[in-house]
């Protein structure tokens, strides 16, 4: 494939990405709706265990198809998704661009909802239940229904939610879009935080070049027409990243690298 | 009034606020005494029209006359009364399972929604007036007939409503669903049912009222029954020994289970829904 490594501006401190055990990969994945509609052409990509992957690029270049092909959603037209480790359930978790939630559920049964499926009682996961809106901040929220709550809460106990079941990946798409930038900003710093407390692994769907720079340490920049990969950027900055890091000059400079890459996306099909 | 008004004693509460305040309160009071106002007037009206006119009873009977066959029939009305309630009820109870089940069964299956829908809507424009007799004619008991002829008439709101509720859950709930590997049964059980409450719920209420509709319709067409005979039967009973009073009392009284019945309905529907659905939710501002 065409796909280049470019490595952005330096910095040390990070788990080297080769160390990483993988977790799933997949292999040369053509996607097409219809008869010619090619939505994905030969993307590979290996998702490792501690990964922050950002998914970027403009409309149509096949990001969320890539999110839905991995949570299993639709198959491949042709390629292969192999899990490099047991995939039981709950081991991987979808956070979609609206919270979500069931509006007839409380909260706390909001976030039971993937092991209720599973048959477990709540009484016998409420620890867990517990645990994952702490890790959020909405311990004091069990009992609250959705509608009470604002658009972050929700998008937290969606968060919530995804966590409950210790999955070994996280897709989010496009989570914090619909969000005004000074919650989306919050949830962001708290996303990192939650990264570094329970060290999972994300992928997690983008338009914003900050915010993939600011979150991720691998950014995957897509094309349109067919969709496809045609970078990949490391973001070396070791987490946790602060508020700072946003004014920094490496991370100005990572923004500008990957604003470049982006470029070559949106002209590659002209 | 003796009662402090609890507006005057709040002086920061600014013009606007006090205006809304007074506007709230005048709404509800307005909202029970205007309608009571209303039908006090008519009544009176109604009872000046045949007074100043000398309208004779067999013509048009005055609200006292009403009254008082209400209450001199009452052993005759109320016994009929609760055989239009019985068969109400039960064509709403057989209209509930029927259409919930129909509904579910749709959703399970295209292919099952695909055969059957179009009869369904085939049944549902079919005026209830001209499939009735044939009922009466292969059905051997009254009872079942009328049952038959409500349900039809009623089943039909509930079976789309459900249907298009059970439909309308949220996509990403769904694929999340997907996601955790839920079966056919748990994807009804948590998601699509709970989705279709309030749909269920709206179709409820349309189906009360047009089952007390069938089960009276029905009984026309039945006609004549002798013993355990429903208000309609009364009506038409009263009609030909021109017993006017008591036509409008089983009139009367063939509203107000109407009223009731809505009223049930969407007191259930509040019950079931005041948590969490935007129908039951006062707005704060």
């Amino acid at each position: 494939m065409t796909a280049t490594t470019k490595t952005a501006p330096d910095s040390s401190g990070v788990v080297p990405f080769a160390a990483r055990a993988p977790i799933l990969s997949l292999k040369n994945i053509d996607k097409v709706f219809g008869r010619d509609v090619v939505a994905l052409k030969g993307m590979s990509l290996d998702i490792r265990n501690g990964d922050f992957i950002s998914l970027l690029g403009p409309s149509g270049c096949g990001k969320s198809t890539a999110l839905r092909l991995i949570a299993d959603l639709i198959h491949p037209t042709s390629g292969s998704i192999r899990w490099q480790v047991d995939k039981t359930p709950g081991a991987l978790s979808v956070v979609f661009q609206e919270p979500s939630l069931m509006p007839w559920a409380t909260v706390a049964d909001n976030v039971w909802l993937p092991f209720r499926l599973q048959g477990k009682s709540r009484a016998s996961v409420a620890g867990d239940i517990a645990e994952a809106l702490e890790l959020v901040g909405l311990e004091n929220f069990h009992d609250a229904y959705p509608r009470e709550l604002s658009g972050g809460m929700k998008m937290r106990v969606s968060i919530a939610r995804a966590l409950v079941t210790h999955p070994r990946i996280i897709l989010m798409d496009e989570p914090f879009a619909a969000l005004d930038e000074i919650t989306r900003f919050k949830l962001n710093n708290d996303l990192l935080e939650l990264k570094s407390k329970i060290g999972c692994t994300v992928v997690f769907v983008t338009h914003s070049v900050f915010e993939s720079v600011f979150l991720s340490d691998r950014i995957v920049v897509m094309a349109a027409r067919p969709g496809r990969v045609i970078h990949e950027l490391h973001v070396n900055e070791p987490y946790p990243r602060s508020e700072e890091f946003r004014t920094s000059s490496e991370y100005v400079a990572h923004c500008r690298a990957t604003s470049d890459a982006l470029r070559d996306a949106m002209e590659e099909h002209i | 009034m003796t009662i402090a008004d609890p507006i005057a004693e709040l002086p920061q509460i600014d013009e606007e606020e006090a205006l809304r305040a007074r506007r709230r309160r005048n709404e509800k009071v307005g909202r029970w005494v205007l309608p009571i106002l209303v039908i006090a007037l008519s009544i009176w009206l109604w009872d000046r029209i045949v007074v100043w006119n000398e309208l004779p009873h067999y013509i048009l009977p005055g609200p006292g006359r009403v009254l008082q066959a209400l209450v001199e029939d009452w052993a005759i009305l109320f016994d009929s009364l609760l055989v239009t309630l019985q068969i109400t009820l039960g064509a709403l109870a057989i209209a509930v399972v029927g259409g919930v089940g129909l509904a579910v069964l749709f959703t399970q299956s295209r292919w099952i929604e695909m055969s059957f829908f179009p009869y369904a809507v085939i049944l549902q424009v079919t005026p209830v007036v001209s499939i009735a007799p044939l009922i009466f004619i292969y059905v051997d008991s009254r009872l079942a007939g009328l049952l038959i002829c409500a349900w039809i008439v009623a089943f039909f709101p509930i079976l789309s409503n459900t249907t298009m509720g059970l439909n309308s859950a949220d996509h990403n709930l769904r694929d999340l669903f997907k996601v955790y590997g839920a079966s056919r049964w748990q994807r009804l059980r948590f998601l699509q049912l709970p989705s279709a409450l309030p749909y269920f719920l709206g179709g409820l209420r349309i189906a009360g009222g047009l089952s007390l509709i069938g089960a009276v319709v029905a009984e026309y067409v039945a006609g004549t029954g002798g013993i355990g005979s429903g208000l309609a039967f009364r009506i038409l009973e009263a009609g030909y020994r021109l017993n006017i009073p008591r036509m409008f009392a089983a009139l009367f009284l063939i509203a107000i289970t109407g009223v009731f019945i809505y009223a049930t309905l969407s007191f259930i529907s509040h019950m079931a829904l005041r948590k969490w659905h935007e129908s039951a939710i006062k707005r704060e501002v």
